[in-house]
């Protein structure tokens, strides 16, 4: 290798690397700024209470209701996103394979959907909401959320089916199988590990967007027992304590955004746990 | 002139072992099959009686349209929307092509051995017993039973005996053809249409698939789709030549390769030896 080749090599790793590890930088940056600034607020009462009396000026408590409240949001809506998202995402792999052009029309809608600005699901929940005659409730924060997260779920569900190879469609059309049995014991099945990650990204977003329950889901210091009563959400929990003038409930907010990380983290570990051990490489 | 020779030769010609072979009754027969997609002309008037238990070898170069005839057989050609397919195929009596009736069991008649083995997401058992199954069979016994028996029909039962519960990712690419052929056979079917079964493999696995092929046909109408002329003529007991969408030479193997008519069979016989 000449002289010239071996700058170009070096300088070449030097970029791609300082972009992959600036970012990895910045993430544990913003981690690091989390815990430290909420460190003193975290604590197990933190975790395991609700809100208390004087709680948002510094009295005792903690965000169990925003705690319960994101969880019930964000499971609920990743749920009806997959109930949703995985028939649309088999039906434009499975019978719109050969249309390609309304394929291309259905996948380009719903990448302008994912491109909305979640507040504007929000908007759009909170007249649904009116329409319907609900109040802010759970419910309705499930509702706009899933919204929010099914194009998601369709679309990476959709990138998952379309990787798998024309030759194992064809494969199983050609030993008598039909679309359905196709679509349910070949391809689900040979998705599946793509499928985690699909679901991860969509919860993630689900549990931390905050411009859509704004409106839909209320806030309330009570943990919600019923469908029909506001919940609390963690992202409204740091939106709250952050612009309070108080330090301690400052604190709090860092906390409180310190456990919604946690969450993610937990669930993500979980799912990835659970997607390897029934992935194809591991069969039983 | 030439071409008038080889004619008159044909016909003194000493009848080889192949030849000796009982003429078979044709099972499967095409005719006037057009494809098109868009202007492009894939297939152009095809003509073409498949004789039962033989082994007919579609030869011809790359992109002359072997596997969309293939495809044709077994209906594969409906997931290509833009491909328009006129004329019949017929099976015995019935039209395969211009019917939408219970296609999945006119499938079921033409396994399919595609380029590249696409073993199911599932273990190697479960690979068999998905063919066996959709054959309506539920007896956990009868599935054991058939799955070893359709290993053991392509081979591989010894080398995989101990691990029917792995991935079919566990084994070599030349056992993914075989476990592939097996799961194919599970489904009972009268043809074999093998699309360049060996073209991803190696010698010795090569080897072993056409060996297969020849015990195969005792049983089962072969369509075997290849370039390589060598594979051809180990194999053919009926040649059909194409190129550009056409058939230009078909008949007996003995025949087409020692005395071929046309120029493009003659160039492709030099190229290819």
């Amino acid at each position: 290798m000449n002289r010239r080749k071996k700058i170009e090599e070096t300088i070449f790793r030097i970029i791609t690397g300082f972009a992959s590890y600036s970012l990895i930088a910045i993430l544990g940056f913003i981690i690091l700024i989390i815990f430290i600034k909420g460190f003193n607020a975290l604590s197990l009462e933190m975790v395991f209470t609700p809100p208390r009396g004087g709680f948002y000026y510094g009295g005792e408590g903690g965000v169990l209701n925003a705690i319960v409240g994101s969880l019930y949001i964000a499971f609920g809506a990743t749920l009806i996103a997959i109930l949703l998202g995985m028939p649309a995402a088999l039906y434009l792999n499975v019978h719109l394979v050969c249309y390609k052009r309304t394929q291309n029309m259905i996948r380009y809608l719903l990448d302008a959907l994912w491109g909305i600005p979640s507040i504007v699901y929000g908007a759009f929940g909170f007249t649904l909401m009116l329409f319907l005659g609900m109040t802010a409730s759970l419910l309705a924060g499930i509702i706009t959320v899933a919204l929010l997260i099914t194009p998601i779920v369709i679309r990476t569900f959709d990138d998952v089916l379309s990787t798998i190879p024309k030759g194992l469609h064809e494969a199983s059309l050609a030993l008598g199988s039909t679309r359905t049995e196709m679509a349910f014991k070949v391809m689900l099945k040979q998705g599946f590990p793509g499928f985690t990650t699909a679901v991860l990204l969509a919860f993630g977003r689900g549990i931390g967007d905050a411009a859509s329950v704004l409106f839909t889901a209320g806030y309330t210091d009570l943990i919600p027992t019923n469908l029909d009563e506001p919940a609390a959400t963690l992202p409204l929990a740091v939106f709250f304590q952050l612009g309070s003038p108080i330090p301690e409930v400052r604190e709090r907010a860092y906390a409180s955004a310190a456990i919604l990380t946690i969450i993610v983290l937990i669930v993500s570990l979980t799912a990835r746990y659970f997607s390897k051990k029934y992935s194809r490489s591991n069969l039983q | 002139m030439n071409i008038k020779v080889s004619e008159t030769a044909t016909e003194q010609l000493v009848i080889a072992p192949e030849l000796k072979l009982k003429k078979q009754p044709s099972i499967l027969r095409i005719k006037n099959l057009n494809v098109f997609a868009g202007n492009h002309h894939i297939l152009k008037n095809i003509n073409l009686e498949i004789p039962k238990n033989r082994i007919t070898v579609l030869l011809g170069p790359s992109g002359c349209g072997k596997t969309t005839l293939l495809k044709s057989m077994n209906k594969l050609t409906d997931l290509y929307k833009e491909l328009k397919v006129s004329g019949q195929i017929y099976i015995e009596k019935d039209d395969i092509l211009n019917t939408n009736k219970n296609i999945p069991n006119i499938r079921q008649k033409m396994g399919l051995l595609s380029q590249k083995p696409y073993p199911l997401p599932v273990s190697i058992y479960k690979n068999v017993a998905y063919g066996i199954k959709l054959k309506g069979v539920r007896d956990k016994k009868l599935i054991d039973y058939n799955v070893e028996k359709k290993l053991k029909e392509v081979g591989l039962w010894d080398e995989v005996k101990d691990r029917l519960h792995l991935s079919p990712e566990s084994l070599s690419i030349g056992q993914q053809q075989r476990l592939c052929l097996a799961r194919g056979l599970a489904v009972k079917p009268h043809f074999i249409l093998a699309d360049e079964p060996t073209s991803a493999l190696d010698p010795v696995s090569s080897k072993i698939i056409e060996n297969l092929f020849r015990e195969l046909k005792k049983h089962y109408t072969i369509i075997l789709v290849t370039h390589v002329l060598r594979q051809a003529q180990r194999l053919a007991d009926n040649v059909v030549f194409m190129n550009y969408g056409e058939i230009i030479e078909q008949g007996n193997p003995e025949k087409v390769f020692k005395y071929p008519r046309s120029s493009q069979m003659k160039e492709y016989m030099v190229e290819g030896n």
